[in-house]
């Protein structure tokens, strides 16, 4: 599903980076391996390596973000890569320039990466099959789709903090997975990693039809949810959610399901708490926890660095050898 | 290939071909006599004195009826960078469809007499298809004002629909309902409520969730159905259900026929083949609205076909220029272009065992002629004094979906590279050959 051959080379290997699914176990060691070795690089006084030196990286985003952007345009110059950051407004590109115009713009200055934010899923499947074939894509989040760097630093960040072996342990997923495309590329992970259970936690009406076939567990109660896990991550609630008819309050959701240091005592006493940023605090999460002991929050932003330097050489190698 | 068929022959015979006239319940191998635009005989000719002008040798051949596409949007006026009505007809002359029937959504739309005119007028210029148009249920279809129906009537719409855009004042529909009683008119229906499709391109379900795709749920036409066959009941309008979806709304349909109410319903022919599951890689061509359901849904409408909840079978043509698709998947525009393909995937039917060859026919031809009210005139048949809307078809003659090779201006379709039996050799409209296959 999802055309995995789109996003390897012919020996198998990384050339686009869309999505988690259809990867395998193997693949996703690797990126985590690699941003282990960068992980040291981004502590080192003088914070580069020349890996990318003369190769243009353009951050095409046509939905805002800073922290997604930012530690891709760090990650890129860390792998000494010239980048180039596009913001396009959404509603402009409606009225005038398709998104294959846009792409064919760019193509035209000799690219070799395009890194992609775009609000319809299946964009950065899109531009992967109408690119040129050197040209490598990296999905940085399309529409409730996918955002799979992000999944990579999150198993990173647990994979540091629980060691490698996922096969032991529980995680739980809190929030809006209806609209999320982290906790879809979340899921997939945990379970190519093996990841021993995988649940999710949210109000029925933020959860997706036929959630199970994701591979994870649904629970409706937080405190029942995150009993006896190991990692915990709370997913952002939007505020549109409320007009929606999605949910009655933000109050009546911290009540429900926000996690406060009390709730946390249901997991695991080691438990780690994720955020994918950024944080409302006193809707999904209190600011005890997410400044708390248990919180990694702020490594993950670290881990954005190394993972995306890993996912983009791993790209970017496969491009060599495809023009050897 | 646009040149105007001219056929100065009066006197035709269509020889030895298997004859399948379903209105007649006829399946023989037998001749066929056509003099001054009408069928005039079916086995003998009229008369010993009778001298076919030409003839032409159907052996080992399908004859038949011209097919009636209920549901064919030829984008003129309004979108002719999509299709027009000269490319759209000659393209159904060339997939064996002798009458059309156009929605009333196009720009602007048919809630005037003087619309309705163009198009007709416009067709017959081109001479390929009869064209017949439904008229707006509603003025401008914003489900507000009622249209001039009696007008629309008089200008030869034989019924109303407000097409794609939902009524969502239920009195207005009512009042629509009972207005279009008024005149005999036949409501056409497309069951979807708004607020529950939310915007979606996709079946909500495990594939929609997996792809995080905005998704619609059965329950959007289920609901619909419902309100419509509440309103039905009430009103006693005539109705027809276009383009079921769900299994669901295929057992509501059967269910309120059998209680007696005076309803009709049809599939598109895409939805007989195709489900979410094809949608997986992201195939902008395979988006369609509504969305193409499940497995078990797909089986529903073949089984309603068969039984005949479903009574008839239409391309539901939807001609995209390629920039249509050409964008994300939710960002493209939805449709199939089915003109060139609606007679080969329904023989397939035939041949999966859905349908005999007989039954797919009637759904092709007598079933949609007599929705529309113009099977009193003989069309969709081949009686005697009926138009000679008759088609020739090579029933083994195996072709591969070619998009590029469609007449239709439309290459949007998910059927590429499918190998599919069945090619029309002759078309004739009033006896006169609108297409030829050399």
């Amino acid at each position: 599903m999802n055309a995995p051959d789109l996003q390897l080379d012919k020996k198998g290997r990384l050339h686009h980076f869309l999505t988690i699914e259809g990867l395998n176990y193997q693949i996703l060691t690797d990126i985590l391996d690699a941003a282990e070795s960068f992980a040291g690089v981004t502590e080192q006084s003088v914070k580069k390596v020349p890996l990318l030196r003369g190769k243009t990286i353009v951050n095409l985003f046509f939905e805002a973000s800073t922290r997604t952007r930012t530690t891709f345009e760090l990650a890129a110059k860390r792998l000494s890569a010239d980048v180039l950051n596009i913001n396009i407004d959404a509603s402009s590109t409606v009225k005038g320039e398709t998104l294959l115009d846009t792409l064919r713009n760019l193509e035209a200055m000799h690219c070799d990466m395009f890194v992609v934010r775009h609000s319809s899923s299946g964009a950065a499947h899109f531009i992967a099959r109408h690119a040129q074939p050197h040209i490598s894509v990296i999905n940085a989040g399309d529409g409730r789709h996918a955002h799979p760097t992000q999944a990579m630093l999150d198993m990173f960040t647990i994979r540091r903090k629980k060691g490698p072996d996922f096969g032991r342990l529980r995680v739980a997923v809190v929030g809006d997975i209806m609209h999320s495309r982290v906790a879809r590329s979340q899921i997939h992970a945990l379970n190519l990693l093996n990841t021993g259970e995988v649940r999710v936690i949210a109000p029925r009406t933020l959860i997706p039809a036929d959630a199970e076939t994701l591979g994870a567990h649904v629970f409706h109660d937080l405190n029942e949810g995150i009993r006896d896990v190991d990692v915990i991550i709370v997913l952002r609630l939007q505020r549109e959610r409320m007009q929606g008819a999605m949910l009655p309050s933000e109050h009546e959701y911290f009540h429900l399901f926000g996690l406060t240091r009390e709730r946390l005592a249901q997991a695991k006493q080691d438990v780690i708490v994720m955020h994918p940023g950024p944080i409302n605090r006193g809707v999904e999460i209190d600011s005890k926890v997410a400044d708390g002991p248990h919180s990694v929050i702020l490594q993950q932003v670290t881990h954005g660095i190394s993972v995306r330097m890993a996912v983009m050489s791993l790209a970017m190698r496969s491009q060599t050898t495809l023009n050897e | 290939m646009h040149e105007k068929a001219h056929n100065p022959v009066e006197r035709l015979a269509i020889r030895d071909g298997r004859i399948i006239d379903p209105a007649n319940e006829l399946d023989e191998v037998a001749d066929l006599f056509i003099d001054g635009g009408k069928v005039i005989s079916v086995g003998e000719p009229p008369t010993t004195a009778w001298i076919p002008e030409e003839q032409i040798d159907a052996r080992n051949k399908i004859v038949c009826p011209g097919l009636v596409d209920l549901c064919a949007h030829l984008r003129e006026p309004g979108q002719e960078q999509k299709a027009n009505i000269q490319s759209e007809t000659y393209a159904a002359a060339a997939g064996g469809i002798t009458t059309l029937c156009c929605p009333p959504d196009t720009d602007p739309v048919i809630d005037t007499p003087a619309v309705a005119e163009l198009i007709r007028h416009q067709a017959g210029i081109a001479t390929y298809a009869r064209v017949l148009t439904l008229g707006a249920l509603t003025q401008g279809l914003q489900g507000e004002h009622l249209s001039e129906m009696a007008a629309l009537k008089t200008a030869g719409c034989p019924g109303v629909s407000n097409a794609r855009k939902p009524i969502q004042n239920t009195l207005v529909e009512r009042r629509a309902m009972e207005y279009a009683a008024t005149f005999g008119l036949t409501v056409f229906l497309y069951a979807q409520d708004p607020y529950l499709a939310n915007g979606g391109c996709a079946h909500e379900g495990a594939v929609a969730t997996r792809m995080g795709l905005p998704a619609i749920p059965a329950a959007a036409e289920t609901a619909a159905v419902a309100r419509d066959l509440a309103l039905i009941e009430q009103t006693g309008v005539r109705a027809h259900f276009c383009r079921l979806t769900t299994a669901r709304s295929v057992q509501m349909v059967a269910r309120a026929q059998y209680d007696g109410l005076p309803i009709t319903a049809d599939v598109a022919i895409p939805y007989l083949f195709l489900t979410e599951n094809d949608i997986v890689d992201f195939d902008g061509r395979c988006h369609v609205a509504p969305p193409f359901r499940t497995q078990r849904d797909r089986e529903a409408l073949r089984a309603g076909v068969a039984r005949g909840t479903l009574s008839v079978i239409c391309s539901d043509h939807q001609p995209h220029e390629p920039d249509a698709k050409l964008a994300p998947f939710p960002d493209t525009e939805p449709g199939i272009s089915g003109l060139d393909t609606l007679l080969s995937l329904t023989l397939r039917l035939v041949d999966d065992k859905v349908l005999t060859l007989s039954e797919a026919i009637e759904r092709l031809t007598s079933g949609p002629a007599r929705i529309l009210d113009i099977s009193k005139s003989g069309i969709g048949s081949l009686s005697v004094g009926a138009p000679a809307d008759v088609i020739v078809v090579d029933p083994q003659q195996s072709w591969r979906v070619q998009p590029d090779r469609f007449l239709s201006a439309g290459h949007n379709t998910p059927f590429a590279g499918w190998e599919l039996s069945g090619r029309v050799t002759h078309t004739l409209l009033n006896g006169s050959v609108a297409y030829c296959h050399s």
